[in-house]
């Protein structure tokens, strides 16, 4: 557990669940990536310009991390560009098939005690730790 | 309209600072929590304990309220049946995850690195958002 980080972890944290609350107290919206993307493709009249909004300003929010001198200085990935292609894929049409992803169902759905979201979340969970375990124990990759 | 899209784009703002203060934007940080056989990670379990924490709290005094601030009402899921859609939705979703270590937040806020990872699978993500919302 050398690379252990449990403040920025917290801190982090708690400012996603800042931002739900934000968007819901405001808005009146889940705070659910997939699902605030998926309403743009295609776009509804009256319903693309705060999703719009809301990805830019993850953009944004990161990018003032990195202006404030935020530690983490670049992305480590580790999978090839045909793996993070297909991986892309996976994720958008699961997302999308399953009603949510980690912060829909895994932040603002378990926040509102959802049993589907705890079903969703325990699945997904099981089957990244299960292709990770596949991906860099039994084929040695990555 | 304007205010709802300046409180989205807030909102937005603080969720990728979250992500990015985290270091949930770098999959190598998500991958080493998936890793339940190597070199072990908590920190997600953290990340995410916290933000549910402050959403549960959060969400008991905002949805208390009659309506939003800025809208006339709370947009809440109705389904409650946990069908095969749902999980099989979940399971392709956390291989996609596993494979990349990108979820669809972090992988949007990504772009903040310029990093060529994020061309290969963003458009990917969208295309595959785009064919479900088509087909499935």
């Amino acid at each position: 557990m050398e690379n252990f980080t449990p403040g920025s972890a917290l801190a982090g944290g708690a400012l996603i669940g800042l931002a739900a609350v934000m968007l819901m107290g405001l808005t009146g919206r889940i705070a659910g990536i997939s699902g605030i993307l998926g309403g743009l493709l295609p776009p509804a009249p009256g319903e693309s310009a705060w999703r719009a909004a809301f990805a830019v300003g993850l953009v944004g929010g990161t990018l003032l991390y990195r202006a404030g001198g935020g530690p983490l200085a670049s992305l480590q990935f580790s999978a090839t560009p045909v793996t993070l292609i297909a991986a892309g894929l996976l994720v958008g049409f699961g997302t999308v098939l399953g009603s949510g992803c980690t912060s829909g169902h895994g932040v603002c759905g378990i926040a509102r005690l959802s049993k589907r979201s705890v079903a969703s979340v325990a699945t997904f969970m099981i089957t990244a730790a299960l292709t990770v375990y596949v991906t860099r124990h039994l084929l040695g990759a990555g | 309209m304007m205010a709802r899209i300046l409180a989205s784009l807030s909102a937005g703002l603080v969720f990728g600072l979250g992500l990015a203060v985290s270091q949930m934007v770098n999959p190598a940080k998500v991958l080493a929590f998936l890793d339940v056989a190597g070199a072990w990670d908590p920190s997600l379990a953290l990340v995410m304990g916290a933000a549910v924490a402050v959403t549960w709290v959060g969400y008991r005094l905002v949805l208390g309220r009659p309506k939003p601030v800025l809208t006339e009402s709370f947009q809440l899921p109705t389904k409650t049946a946990i069908d095969a859609r749902l999980i099989t939705g979940a399971a392709i979703f956390g291989i996609g995850w596993g494979l990349a270590g990108l979820c669809p937040g972090p992988a949007i806020a990504s772009a903040a690195y310029l990093q060529a990872e994020t061309l290969y699978f963003v458009p990917a993500m969208l295309a595959g958002l785009f064919l479900a919302r088509r087909i499935a």
